[in-house]
C-alpha cells in the first residue's frame, strides 16, 4: 500500500516505531568532518525525520547497526564469562538501494557461509528496512552497472517531494499505522536511478586469467599512490572482516573483555600471522587483493558481485584513488589477456 | 616641494628613495581578496605609478612610482578597494587613516587548506574591525594550525588554530593512524593502550593530525563552532633583539584574544617611550622594561577566559641580543 504523509504524520509513525525499535538513518553531524568547519554524514540513531539526512550520501554506512565497529562479545573474570548485551534488540534501518543490496552480502558471509555468526544473528534477527529512494545519482555512484539500483524487497520505502513524504509499505503489520497518519492513499513506487555518470565495466569472472592479472604491472602505481589508511574499507557496506582483541583491564589484569573490531585489508598488520610472517606488504598488492575480492573472488564463490557500486570508497579516498577506475583497468586487462 | 612626511606615512604612503615619488600601501586584512581588487590595483599602478606592484611581506600591495601630487587622486581611486574590503575609515575618500597597526596577516586557512583549524581570513577581518585604524605599531598574524606557515611567532600577537580532539572508542578500529601521524608529524602525544589511543592532554598541541587521519570519525573536532587558539606574544624581527613569540595562552577563544589585544593598546599608550624614534617602539621592548607581570595585569583586565584555557606563567623570551654580543 502507498501513502502520502505530512512531516507531522511521518514523525508520528516514527514515534510509534521508536517504541519498539531503534531507528538508524544517515544523519548530519555538524563540524564533525575530517576538516574544520565541515560536517560528517554517517549513521546515527534518530527519532524524527528532520534528523535524517536525505540530501547527501553518507560517508559511512548502515553496516554499523549490524556489525558494530567495535563490539564487546563477552567479559571475563577469573572463573566466569558474561556475554555482552546486544546494542539493540530490534532496529529499523533507513538505507538506499545499493546498501540494501549490501545486506544480502553481509548475510551471505555471516549466516550462509558455514555456521551462523551468533553475534551477527542477534542483531540481524529483528531488523526491518526502509528503502530511501534515489531521484538522482551522487558523485561516484555506479549502482546501475552493478545491478543494485533497484530492489523490491523492503519493509517500506521513503521518498520526499515538495515537503511531502511518499511511502510504499510492504510490511503488512505497518499498514494500519501508516493509514492512520496518511494524508492520502495512493500508489507509490520508490524512485531509483537508471543511469550514473560513473560507468563500470566488469571483468568476466569465468574467463579471467588470474595469473596474468596478479602479475600485471597495473597495480604498481598504487604502491606509491595509496597511503594504506583504510578509509575505503571503513566506508564500504560490504566489507566484513574483523579482528579479535582480548583486553585485560589495567586496574586488574585478571579480568577483561573480548571484543571484535573491524579490520581493513589495506591497513598494516592485516596479513600478519603467527611466527612473524606478513604478506601483501606493498600497497599495490593490497589494492589488487581488495579489487579482485570485490569483483572476482566473491562472484566466483557465491555467484553474484560483492561490490554494490555505492562509490563511497572513491568518495572518501584522500589520495583520489578510484576503485571504479581500477575495475575498468582490470576489465580492459582481462579482455586483452584473452585475446592473446 | 613641501610635504608633511608624518601625515603622508599616516595616510599609508611612503617616502621612497626616489625623490618626489611615493608608494601607496594597500592593506588586505587576512590576505584573501576578490580578484576585482587585483584589477583595481593594476589600474592604479598603470595609470599613476610606474606600472609595477610589489606584493608586500605583510600581504598587502605597494604601488610605487606615484608622484606626490597625485596622492588625493590615488585616495579617490583606493575608495572602492577600501569599500570592498570593509576597512574602517573615519572620512570617506581620504584613503587610509592610519598605518601604525599593520595589515593583519593570515595563512590561507580552512577556505582552502585541509590542515587549517579555522577560517583565518574571517578572524583576521574581525580583528581588523576591532583594532584599525590605530597609529601604534602593532603586528598581528594568524595561522591555521601549528605548522605556522604564516610565521606568527615573529609577530606581536601570533594566533594559531587549535583543534580539540574528541575520541569515541565505540568507533575505533585500532588502525593506529592517529598514533602514527602524531608520532611522525607532530608531538607524540598519543600512545596505544589496550589497542586504543590515549591522548596526553598536556602534550597535545591541537594540530588535528589524529582527526585528519582517522578513517572512522572516532576522532572528531570537539570545538565545533567555538574555535580555540594558541596565542603567542611579542615575537619580533629587527635590529636589536629579534626573537620568537612565546606561548601566552592555549585553548583561548576569539573574544578573549580581541580583548587582550585591545587592552594592550591601553598598556602601550601608558608605557611607550615618549621619545621613541618616529613614535614607534615594538611592544616587546616595552614589556622588557615594565616586566611581564605588569603587562599581564593590563592584558587580562576584564578578560573572561573560557573553560579549558591554559595561561602560561612565567614567560621568558630568548632570541639574539646584538647589544650584548661579544665575538
Amino acid at each position: 500500500m502507498g501513502y502520502r504523509l505530512s512531516k507531522d504524520g511521518l514523525n508520528a509513525v516514527l514515534a510509534e516505531f521508536s517504541r519498539h525499535y531503534k531507528l538508524y538513518a544517515p544523519h548530519r553531524f555538524p563540524y564533525q568532518g575530517e576538516h574544520s568547519d565541515t560536517d560528517s554524514i554517517r549513521y546515527a540513531e534518530v527519532k524524527t525525520v528532520d534528523e535524517i539526512e536525505l540530501g547527501e550520501k553518507s560517508s559511512h554506512t548502515f553496516k554499523e547497526a549490524l556489525i558494530p565497529i567495535s563490539e564487546t562479545l563477552f567479559f571475563f573474570t577469573e572463573d566466569n564469562i558474561k556475554e555482552s548485551d546486544p546494542v539493540h534488540t530490534g532496529a529499523i534501518i533507513f538505507l538506499r538501494s545499493c546498501d540494501l543490496h549490501a545486506v544480502k552480502r553481509l548475510d551471505e558471509i555471516y549466516l550462509n557461509n558455514g555456521a551462523d555468526d551468533y553475534y551477527y544473528k542477534r542483531l540481524r534477527n529483528n531488523v526491518k528496512f526502509v528503502l530511501l529512494g534515489c531521484s538522482s545519482p551522487f558523485e561516484n555512484c555506479f549502482c546501475v552497472d552493478m545491478g543494485t539500483n533497484i530492489i523490491n524487497e523492503y519493509d517500506a520505502s521513503l521518498d520526499v517531494r515538495d515537503g511531502q513524504y511518499y511511502v510504499d509499505c510492504k510490511a503488512s503489520d505497518w499498514n494500519s499505522l501508516f493509514q492512520n497518519h496518511a494524508e492520502e492513499i495512493l500508489d507509490v513506487v520508490p524512485s531509483h536511478v537508471d543511469k550514473t555518470p560513473t560507468r563500470v565495466s566488469l571483468p568476466d569472472t569465468n574467463t579471467i586469467d588470474t595469473v596474468t592479472v596478479i602479475k600485471s604491472s597495473m597495480w604498481d602505481e598504487y604502491d606509491s599512490r595509496c597511503i594504506a589508511c583504510g578509509r575505503c574499507n571503513c566506508s564500504c557496506p560490504t566489507c566484513t572482516c574483523f579482528t579479535m582483541q582480548d583486553i585485560f583491564y589495567t586496574d586488574n589484569g585478571r579480568v577483561g573483555e573480548r571484543r571484535r573490531v573491524w579490520a581493513s585489508c589495506m591497513v598494516d598488520k592485516f596479513t600478519d600471522v603467527a611466527g612473524g610472517g606478513s604478506y601483501r606488504n606493498r600497497y599495490g598488492e593490497r589494492m589488487r587483493f581488495k579489487v579482485l575480492h570485490k569483483v572476482v573472488d566473491f562472484k566466483q564463490r557465491f555467484g553474484y558481485q560483492m561490490c554494490v557500486g555505492c562509490g563511497r570508497c572513491d568518495d572518501v579516498c584522500p589520495e583520489y584513488i578510484s576503485f571504479s577506475h581500477a575495475v575498468n583497468k582490470l576489465s580492459k586487462l582481462s579482455k586483452e589477456g584473452r585475446k592473446q | 616641494m613641501d610635504i608633511n612626511t608624518k601625515n603622508l606615512k599616516k595616510n599609508a604612503f611612503r617616502v621612497t628613495k626616489v625623490r618626489g615619488y611615493t608608494a601607496s600601501r594597500v592593506r588586505i586584512p587576512g590576505g584573501h581578496l576578490n580578484a576585482e581588487i587585483l584589477e583595481k590595483v593594476a589600474d592604479i599602478a598603470r595609470k599613476y605609478g610606474n606600472g609595477t606592484v610589489h606584493i608586500t611581506s605583510r600581504q598587502g600591495f605597494e604601488i610605487p612610482g606615484i608622484p606626490f601630487e597625485l596622492i588625493p587622486k590615488i585616495n579617490e581611486e583606493l575608495q572602492p578597494i577600501i569599500d570592498m574590503l570593509e576597512i574602517n575609515q573615519p572620512v570617506r575618500g581620504e584613503g587610509y587613516s592610519a598605518s601604525g597597526t599593520r595589515n593583519i596577516v593570515a595563512c590561507i586557512g580552512n577556505r582552502v587548506c585541509p590542515y587549517a583549524c579555522y577560517d583565518t581570513t574571517a578572524f583576521a577581518k574581525r580583528i581588523e574591525k576591532a583594532v584599525f585604524p590605530h597609529d601604534l605599531h602593532f603586528k598581528i598574524a594568524l595561522t591555521g594550525c601549528p605548522n605556522d606557515c604564516a610565521k606568527v611567532r615573529m609577530h606581536d600577537f601570533g594566533i594559531m588554530g587549535m583543534t580539540m580532539p574528541v575520541y569515541d572508542p565505540s568507533r575505533c578500529v585500532s588502525c593506529g593512524a592517529c598514533e602514527k601521524y602524531c608520532r611522525r608529524k607532530s608531538v607524540q602525544a598519543i600512545e596505544m593502550v589496550n589497542e586504543r589511543p590515549v591522548r596526553n592532554e598536556e602534550k597535545c598541541i591541537g594540530c588535528g593530525e589524529c582527526v585528519l587521519n582517522c578513517p572512522t570519525r572516532a576522532w572528531t573536532r570537539g570545538e565545533g563552532a567555538d574555535k580555540r587558539y594558541r596565542l603567542t606574544l611579542f615575537g619580533r624581527t629587527g635590529k636589536r633583539n629579534p626573537r620568537l613569540g612565546e606561548d601566552f595562552i592555549k585553548w583561548v577563544d576569539e573574544d578573549s584574544i580581541i580583548k587582550i589585544i585591545l587592552n594592550t593598546y591601553d598598556y602601550v599608550a601608558k608605557y611607550i617611550d615618549k621619545d621613541a624614534p618616529g613614535g614607534k617602539e615594538h611592544i616587546g621592548y616595552i614589556v622588557d622594561r615594565t616586566g611581564f607581570e605588569e603587562y599581564k595585569k593590563w592584558a587580562l583586565k576584564g578578560v573572561n577566559l573560557p573553560p579549558g584555557a591554559v595561561v602560561y606563567n612565567p614567560l621568558y623570551w630568548k632570541g639574539i641580543k646584538y647589544t650584548e654580543m661579544t665575538l
